[in-house]
């Protein structure tokens, strides 16, 4: 077993991994940029180093800066948690070459699985049913719409390097064919340094399900059940849960067999997921291998009864798989909601700053993993994931009730969050009966929310007379807004309800 | 104490005085029986008439709320003593109005020049954070009179981005 890993990443998923390594008995070493010196990773593992300035590009992707650490540490092995570097074969290459250990699939089976095209290739040979669609990247504006006409609209333009709905466009009409490819490869160059899209017949309403697959490198594979995760906007997923509301026993089985077809045929190793479109007869389709740790994976662990990173790290150690699949047993169910610094009121725009308050939800049957602490600036140069939080029951009714309670707990001042938008989602009759698709969160959020209750009218008379208790007891001198007017000095004549805050207040302690 | 107070666009006037380790408290001229202990900061408990509330502040960019159990209200307050509150703020459609950044970020580009003409709801500058970018709006019809933010800077949530008037 490895002494020492680094842990090639930030947030709630380093602390994760850094959690699961002193479990393990193994020391973990933090990398972190210019911005990420305060951030919780970095005093939660055992070792730290800087690695650069807050453009990841110029840190967290840095891929000598980051083996140069390796090596003066004397780390055996890398975990690259999700996103960075997570899916990079060069990177699992270059460690490899350096004989760090990557906790991971093989440069070979990411690069296969890394470019969607290619694995539609190989998909192919081995007998996995897939969408309609090309299995090589788009020539030109002529072939997409060649291929579009032939599969017929709507369409879906794909980055093959892609993943996290980045460099992806719906496309409904053929007029709307060549925008949608040049953006979609912009935003492929940009996001992933790789402009190749191809193209797949769009499948109308679906759900998005995926198949959690762990391989060792003695060529044993084995399925661990399945996670929805149609509850997506713009394309990232928001709420996941396991087991699916439709997915029985045989068609879990089903699915899993064809996970482990398609690990297999890409030599596997390691903790991957296999991703499913299933359409409205639960007819289900190879969309793609996430060759790494997911962010939802808590859901599987909670009902599993395993530990995904350790069994990462035991397999990346060389070791057998300690069980079988028919040893594998799914009980109760667990959802989990992605908390993002997200501004509910101005269309879920990321909001980064201070956090001033958080009381976070606990509890019976309740996970946190977060990588946010009260007082901890939220840098504006990644990801908005602030938190995990997962709710898990003896069944789907029991996970939902507890984690509306929990909701219910949790509080992050500050800076805005999504907490309200969970509590609409798991109280809406289409979620609590399961009727999901990829397409459901925009079709609630399009919807107005429900309208002022009478419980409210006596809630907002205890809301003037807080104002006021606040007001005295609490004026409050530092936040978000008197940071802002530290800075440029031009905030102080602006009369809005926050410098009234601390007006009022100072007037009063003058008094 | 006086305060006015104005919930969700409602407003009510508010009388508190604590004495002898009581609360006094009136609202609209009513009188409320309350209890009330700041658990911790932007943190209330108040009981009254038997029920327990935990009450939470939230304080962010340009505005307050107050959480009631689960019920989000947005709240200003202001001292009716003070002239300051009196003249409102930023809500008066006359005159000047500011164009505030509503979160952190980086200003990308501007897609206005100063001294034009501009709708409401028109786009006026580009800011991006975590990845995405964000067209702050005109709150009114008018000229844009002041430009205060530049591309590549960095702003901070209520920084004056531009005037209009």
């Amino acid at each position: 077993m490895f002494r020492k890993i680094l842990i090639a990443n930030r947030g709630e998923i380093a602390v994760r991994i850094i959690r699961a390594c002193r479990e393990m008995g193994i020391a973990s070493v933090a990398v972190y940029s210019d911005v990420d010196r305060a951030a919780l990773h970095v005093s939660k593992a055992d070792e730290a180093y800087h690695i650069g300035p807050a453009p990841a590009a110029e840190s967290y992707l840095r891929m000598d800066k980051i083996l140069d650490v390796a090596r003066r540490s004397g780390a055996e092995a890398i975990h690259p948690g999700y996103g960075f570097l997570s899916e990079n074969a060069r990177f699992a290459q270059a460690c490899s070459e350096a004989g760090i250990k990557f906790v991971g699939p093989t440069a070979a089976s990411m690069e296969m699985m890394g470019s969607k095209t290619r694995a539609r290739q190989e998909m192919e040979k081995a007998g996995v049913p897939f969408v309609p669609g090309t299995s090589r990247g788009l020539i030109s504006p002529e072939e997409a719409e060649q291929v579009a006409h032939r599969i017929g609209y709507p369409v879906m333009l794909k980055a093959a390097a892609g993943g996290g709905g980045k460099g992806m466009r719906l496309v409904h009409h053929a007029s709307e064919l060549r925008s949608a490819l040049e953006a979609a490869r912009s935003e492929a160059q940009r996001a992933f340094g790789d402009e190749e899209v191809y193209i797949e017949k769009a499948i109308v309403n679906p759900r998005h399900i995926e198949m959690q697959v762990l391989a060792d490198e003695h060529g044993n594979t084995i399925w661990l059940g399945e996670r929805e995760c149609s509850i997506q906007r713009r394309h990232q997923k928001v709420l996941e849960e396991a087991p699916s509301p439709i997915v029985d026993g045989d068609m879990r089985r089903r699915m899993g067999e064809v996970a482990v077809r398609v690990a297999q045929a890409a030599s596997y190793t390691n903790a991957g997921t296999v991703e499913f479109l299933v359409d409205q007869n639960k007819n289900f389709y190879f969309l793609e291998m996430n060759t790494r740790l997911q962010v939802e994976h808590p859901v599987t662990e909670l009902i599993t009864g395993l530990d995904l990173v350790h069994l990462q790290i035991h397999i990346a150690a060389g070791e057998k798989l300690p069980f079988l699949q028919h040893d594998v047993e799914l009980r109760g169910h667990a959802i989990e909601c992605r908390i993002y610094a997200e501004d509910p009121d101005n269309n879920y725009f990321p909001s980064p700053g201070k956090v001033t308050l958080l009381l976070p939800p606990a509890g019976p049957g309740l996970r946190h993993d977060s990588g946010t602490y009260e007082g901890w600036t939220v840098p504006i140069d990644y990801d908005p994931l602030l938190a995990k939080i997962i709710g898990f029951g003896s069944d789907r009714k029991q996970a939902t009730s507890r984690l509306v309670r929990a909701l219910s707990e949790y509080f992050v001042g500050g800076i805005k969050t999504n907490i309200s938008l969970f509590r609409r989602i798991l109280q809406d009759e289409d979620f609590i009966a399961g009727r999901l698709d990829t397409g459901y969160l925009e079709r609630l959020l399009a919807r107005p929310a429900e309208a002022v209750t009478e419980t409210a009218a006596s809630g907002q008379e205890m809301a003037a007379i807080a104002a006021g208790l606040f007001a005295l007891l609490d004026p409050g001198t530092s936040n978000t807004s008197s940071d802002a007017s530290s800075t440029n000095g031009s905030h102080s004549d602006t009369a809005d309800s926050h410098s009234n805050w601390k007006r009022t207040g100072r007037q009063e302690s003058m008094r | 104490m006086i305060y006015d107070v104005t919930i969700d666009g409602k407003n009510y006037r508010l009388e508190l005085v604590h004495r002898d380790g009581a609360w006094d408290c009136r609202l609209d001229g009513r009188q409320v029986e309350i209890d009330a202990v700041l658990t911790r900061r932007d943190v209330l408990s108040v009981i009254s008439g038997g029920k327990s509330y935990e009450i939470r502040r939230e304080r962010s960019g340009n505005d307050t709320h107050v959480w009631v159990g689960i019920t989000r209200h947005a709240v200003s307050i202001r001292d009716p003593r003070s002239l300051r509150g009196r003249i409102g703020g930023v809500d008066d459609e006359k005159g000047p109005r500011k164009l505030l950044a509503p979160m952190p970020g980086r200003v990308v580009r501007l897609l206005v020049e100063v001294n034009s003409e501009v709708e409401v709801g028109q786009g006026i500058v580009v800011v991006e954070a975590m990845k995405m970018q964000n067209e702050i709006k005109s709150p009114k019809k008018g000229i844009l009179k002041k430009l205060a933010a530049t591309p590549g800077a960095n702003v901070n949530a209520g920084d004056v981005l531009a005037i209009v008037e």
